[in-house]
């Protein structure tokens, strides 16, 4: 205790910004060795040095020859898959797949979080939150093992309709089906967001609005809507930054041979070609690609978020 | 309660009235999306495989069987699968949880010095990544593949749990550290005796989502693991219910391929409802947790 008080009084005497920082380091060295150094090994071994690794996307890679031994082909890879109309089909496959996705999804949970907050007995509302929020702790292989019982030939859907559709060999019901599952399983979970903002409406305000005599659009329009707008904007510009990063264990459970016109998006084909063809260097530019689209997005999104939050930005 | 939510609905203004009616009708139809087909499942798994593809759904209990239920609760690879769905997410959430907590707090500081670097370090991989085959071949000089540590190890340290973390730890009252630097306890001390008690709620609901996303990934073992005895629970139900490929022992009895397949549809409902029984065990102790959920939820936005 009393060399940390020396320690201290001695740059408070004088001595440079370096010295202070390292007076600082002394005393707290167990912030940086015991605290953040495990973090920081990880993010460098596991994030930082593949991203080391994107090289490839320029080389003829080759696993004998490492990284640095292989062929470098420049933009070789690049020029063939921007000109490959397969390649734009599945760029458009994601396009699609998100955009509708946000269209449909999006409104979903606020839509939800609107009703669940006119439920009238606190208990009944917590029932259906239980129902509600359920299907988001299902796994992606269960929910698409449901989704293709209930949609086989012999399957529930076609039983009810009398039909023997096999809709999961069906291109034009792919995204459909990916889409309502997708909004089945996470409306529910989505809507807690809302359902938190909406209960920060003031009451005041709302009983205020009853006793003028409002009815409920009214207030929906006067209290609990600009109580939300600030969530539904920064959810909404989030999810536009993150339209080019469609998950892939779902879209890869739902592929079937037959389906691919619609359903191979560039995370299933950038695994397909990379790891199961073994077309690295090609599979790596592919990626770099859509990751590189991803981060103009985000970036983007995230400074619209800065000019209307007076220049807080989310990250 | 049933009188009082009348009544209030009944001071309700007629076009009111109206606009609640739709309201509820719109939530009773998502429950009953979300119930019934789960209903259809569980009744579904116990009827006998041949009725269940001719005639569908039957409550002629003569016609009921639990044949798929022994066939895949005395198949080894499912128990292997439940077993080491259990090791990687204990080991992953353990790890994670530690990892994230510990350096959330010098985050949080604001007289850490480098907070600025590492700040920029860690965000940096928000947005950018080598992506699939970069890491793939990292995780394979790192002698790592079919292994477990290919799975817990390149996603432990999760930055946006980070920020949660060290949002919560900046709401907890500054006096507590004043004091307790007062009675001379280090970092250490003051991390692990006052700090984290009263983070608790925090801790659980972190802990909560990387165990449940753990149990439910399959991505990472798929592209990982090759051993049949290393593969987590969703690899195995992804070849039972979306390759279409039972485990060899489930069906081989069966003579001709029609019973083959008819049985190794049947199974997939038992397997469904086997695979979530963990699931809704732990549900009612998840649930404790969705409020600080939504208490971290609204950080993001």
């Amino acid at each position: 205790m009393s060399s940390t008080q020396s320690a201290t009084t001695k740059t408070a005497g004088g001595g440079g910004k370096l010295h202070n920082a390292l007076v600082y380091v002394r005393q707290h060295w167990q912030l940086y060795a015991l605290f953040i150094l495990p973090a920081f090994v990880l993010t460098i071994v596991f994030r930082y040095i593949p991203m080391g690794g994107v090289l490839i996307a320029f080389e003829e890679y080759n696993p004998f020859r490492g990284v640095f031994g292989s062929e470098w082909v420049g933009f070789a890879h690049f020029e063939r898959f921007l000109s490959s109309p397969d390649f734009m089909r599945y760029l458009m496959n994601t396009l699609k797949l998100s955009v509708f996705g946000l269209l449909w999804g999006f409104p979903a949970p606020i839509l939800l979080a609107f009703l669940l907050n006119r439920v009238l007995s606190t208990k009944l509302k917590q029932r259906i939150q239980l129902i509600l929020y359920m299907p988001n702790f299902i796994s992606v292989i269960v929910l698409c093992g449901i989704v293709r019982i209930l949609l086989s030939p012999t399957g529930l859907i076609n039983m009810v309709l009398g039909t023997n559709w096999n809709f999961m060999t069906m291109p034009e019901a792919f995204r459909t089906i990916y889409i309502a599952s997708g909004i089945w399983q996470g409306a529910g979970w989505a809507s807690i967001i809302y359902t938190a903002a909406l209960s920060n409406a003031s009451k005041d305000l709302k009983e205020a609005a009853v006793i003028d005599g409002a009815n409920i659009i009214q207030q929906i329009r006067a209290v609990e809507w600009p109580a939300i707008r600030d969530t539904v904007l920064i959810q909404f510009i989030m999810s536009v930054g993150n339209i080019m990063s469609v998950g892939f264990e779902k879209a890869y459970a739902l592929q079937t041979d037959l389906n691919l016109a619609s359903s191979e998006i560039i995370s299933t084909y950038v695994y397909k070609v990379g790891l199961l063809d073994g077309n690295y260097g090609f599979s790596t530019a592919v990626g770099l690609f859509n990751t590189i689209i991803n981060v103009v997005l985000l970036i983007s999104m995230n400074q619209i978020v800065k000019k209307l939050n007076d220049g807080k930005g989310m990250y | 309660m049933a009188k009082k939510k009348a009544s209030a609905f009944a001071k309700l203004p007629a076009e009111d009235k109206t606009i609640m009616v739709i309201g509820y009708v719109i939530l009773l139809v998502f429950c009953l999306a979300i119930i019934l087909p789960m209903v259809y499942i569980v009744l579904a798994s116990f009827v006998d495989p041949v009725t269940l593809q001719n005639t569908g759904l039957t409550f002629d209990f003569a016609k009921w069987t639990t044949t798929a239920y022994e066939r895949v609760l005395s198949n080894s690879q499912i128990w292997t699968g439940f077993k080491n769905a259990i090791i990687y997410s204990v080991v992953f959430t353990a790890l994670s949880v530690a990892v994230t907590l510990l350096a959330a707090y010098p985050m949080s500081r604001d007289d850490f010095k480098g907070k600025g670097f590492f700040s920029l370090v860690f965000m940096i991989t928000m947005f950018f990544g080598g992506g699939l085959i970069p890491t793939y071949l990292l995780i394979s000089d790192l002698g790592m593949l079919d292994t477990i540590w290919a799975i817990v190890l390149p996603g432990a340290f999760g930055v946006y749990n980070m920020i949660i973390a060290r949002t919560y730890y900046q709401g907890i009252p500054r006096d507590l550290q004043e004091a307790a630097e007062i009675d001379g306890a280090n970092e250490m001390v003051y991390f692990f005796r006052v700090l984290l008690p009263v983070c608790t709620p925090i801790i659980a609901t972190i802990a909560m989502w990387n165990f449940v996303g753990m149990w439910n990934s399959y991505f990472d073992a798929m592209i990982y693991l090759n051993s049949a005895s290393k593969q987590p629970l969703q690899l195995v139900l992804r070849s039972i219910l979306i390759q279409n490929q039972p485990e060899p022992g489930m069906v081989s009895d069966m003579q001709s391929t029609a019973e083959r397949a008819q049985l190794a549809e049947l199974l997939k409902y038992a397997t469904i409802i086997i695979s979530s029984v963990p699931l809704l065990i732990m549900y009612p102790f998840f649930q404790r947790y969705f409020d600080s959920g939504i208490m971290a939820g609204a950080v993001k936005g």
